[in-house]
């Protein structure tokens, strides 16, 4: 669907085709026919390929440049690090790919035996190519990531998300409906600029009924280099992440401090966990991960016992 | 509904700058803040369109949440941050009904709210109208575009941080402004190392460099570096005008340079 007239009711709305502000639309007949309303079909299909897929996680934030992608990175990593598990990492951002890069892949999918990548970053030519779509086409390309690629037996999926809550965010979650969905990590620094976009995207998870595993406050203190003095660039003006899981009831899962070479090695595409193992970051990181392997197994065992009994 | 440009609410409208930047989180926001500021106080008359619709961010920094849009005769009155009506502030964070609802819409009822913040918002008469958009390269970027081009915009001004991740994704917003044809006025480099407090020892916490060499790259001017500075954090945290309340501070130096170099650029008006 590409240009609709202002008003346009939407296409899975009642008036699907038939309000005045339709009259004109290219899509008028298909939204008239009923086509909006009836589910899409991939939704099934993707249903089917996803039974291979043990666990799904979502990365989301509502804020940019809190280090989603940098933590999806790292929890693949992490996670990775049992050679007996297969991950998969997603990266449907599609206008700012930054997967490829942090994995250090140039075209290449594996970064490891067990760990996968897919990105629109390796289907760019250029690294100055801009994707300059609008939200169908980009809903296309995410429906193809989910049921046209061969995911193969996976233990845990990780989907990273662009900042927002709109078209990719709504996409994934609706293809990944019929799926289930283990749950969303939310990615947050301590300031309250973030944590107003976070709110949001909590309340956007309850409203899409997605289970929330909790929210990680990223960039969380600063150690000097040379003092070791720990600052605060991004102070927690109103209580950070702490003070809103605790309103909102999510769990807090972890605090990830601001190290240098985290940046760094994400810039290299080296591991942070491999050059650098004994820092706070590190230390961070892997506790965190922990807790969302809790969460997966725990969901798991609930879900058997269900079947079982 | 296409037609030649009608003047209408941006007639009075001089000078139109985009704050853009592929990636999320570097600044934009901020810069677009600390930009109106910095022209408000070098006397210049400034309206602010903040048209990421999913986080609104500018009503916080500038100590407007919670304020009220009013219908006027030409539309919706923008709201006005000061007695004197020198700076002005049209944002989707003011017409939620509870801050922390979300905006989930896709991208064809984005586009229509852009649309009518660009032709519905009585502006009056600007100096410059400041847009601070989204990360990314989609339809709220297509739509503002579309919607101002009748209007000649000045150009862009696009924002990264010193990390070639973030780099990595401005050359393709770079690209963009390329395929739109909108002028790249310059490159600011954000959260330009951290210097202690405690020791006053100067750390690159987001690597170094990435702003400069993408300026060299893309041929466009480098406007110049905004280090990580507690004071602006807290004044943007907190509402409040940081080019008038820390004059000393580390960042206030970069931004009124920066603002400097973008009146250098603005063409006289003809009478």
């Amino acid at each position: 669907m590409e240009e609709v007239p202002h008003d346009c009711p939407g296409a899975d709305s009642a008036q699907a085709g038939r309000g005045a502000s339709c009259q004109g639309c290219p899509n008028q007949r298909l939204c008239a026919s009923g086509a909006g309303a009836t589910p899409d079909p991939a939704i099934e299909e993707i249903k089917e390929k996803m039974k291979t897929v043990k666990h799904k996680i979502l990365v989301l934030s509502g804020k940019g440049g809190v280090g989603k992608s940098t933590f999806s990175a790292h929890l693949a990593r992490g996670l990775a690090e049992d050679e007996n598990t297969q991950i998969a990492l997603l990266d449907i951002d599609i206008c700012g790919p930054s997967i490829p890069k942090i994995m250090g892949l140039e075209g290449e999918q594996y970064v490891e035996d067990n760990l996968g990548v897919m990105s629109v970053g390796f289907l760019l030519s250029s690294p100055d190519d801009a994707v300059i779509w609008r939200g169908p086409k980009k809903n296309g390309m995410i429906k193809q990531f989910l049921r046209d690629v061969d995911w193969g037996e996976v233990d845990y999926l990780i989907v990273d998300t662009p900042p927002g809550t709109s078209d990719e965010h709504l996409s994934v979650v609706q293809y990944l409906a019929a799926a289930h969905i283990d749950g969303a990590v939310i990615i947050t620094t301590p300031q309250e600029v973030s944590l107003q976009d976070v709110r949001k995207e909590i309340n956007f998870c309850r409203k899409v009924k997605l289970p929330i595993i909790g929210v990680v406050e990223n960039m969380s203190g600063f150690i000097c280099p040379k003092c070791k003095k720990e600052s605060q660039i991004f102070p927690p003006t109103t209580g950070g992440a702490e003070l809103m899981c605790q309103d909102l009831e999510v769990p807090l899962l972890g605090r990830v401090p601001l190290d240098p070479l985290i940046g760094k090695n994400c810039d290299k595409g080296h591991s942070f966990f491999i050059d650098t193992p004994d820092s706070p970051a590190t230390l961070a990181y892997r506790s965190i991960i922990q807790r969302i392997q809790e969460f997966c197994n725990l969901h798991q065992s609930k879900e058997e016992n269900l079947i079982s009994s | 509904m296409e037609g030649a440009a009608e003047p209408g609410n941006l007639a009075g409208v001089r000078h139109i700058i985009l704050v853009l930047s592929g990636k999320g989180g570097v600044g934009k926001s901020t810069v677009s803040t600390e930009l109106a500021l910095a022209l408000r106080h070098a006397g210049k008359k400034v309206g602010i369109l903040d048209v990421d619709l999913c986080g609104p961010s500018i009503p916080r920094m500038l100590g407007a949440q919670g304020r009220a849009v009013h219908q006027c005769d030409r539309g919706w009155a923008p709201v006005f941050l000061d007695r004197e009506q020198s700076i002005s502030l049209m944002s989707v964070g003011f017409l939620l009904e509870k801050p922390d609802e979300a905006v989930v819409w896709r991208g064809p009822k984005k586009n229509a709210l852009i649309k009518q913040f660009v032709s519905d918002v009585a502006w009056g008469e600007l100096d410059y109208l400041v847009v601070d958009t989204p990360p990314g390269t989609s339809d709220e970027h297509m739509a503002a575009i579309e919607a101002l081009r009748p209007y000649q915009p000045l150009g862009a001004l696009v924002v990264t941080t010193p990390q070639a991740v973030s780099v990595g994704d401005v050359r393709r917003e770079l690209t963009f402004c390329r395929k739109t044809g909108l002028r790249v006025m310059g490159v600011v480099e954000n959260m330009s190392g951290f210097t202690c407090p405690h020791c006053a020892e100067c750390t690159s916490v987001f690597s170094r460099g990435g702003g400069e060499e993408l300026a060299q790259l893309a041929g466009v001017p480098f406007l110049g570096s905004v280090p990580l500075d507690p004071a602006l954090m807290r004044s943007l945290e907190e509402g409040h005008d940081f080019i008038q309340e820390f004059p000393g501070s580390p960042a206030f130096a970069a931004l009124t340079s920066i603002a400097q170099k973008i009146l250098d650029a603005t063409p006289a008006c003809l009478p």
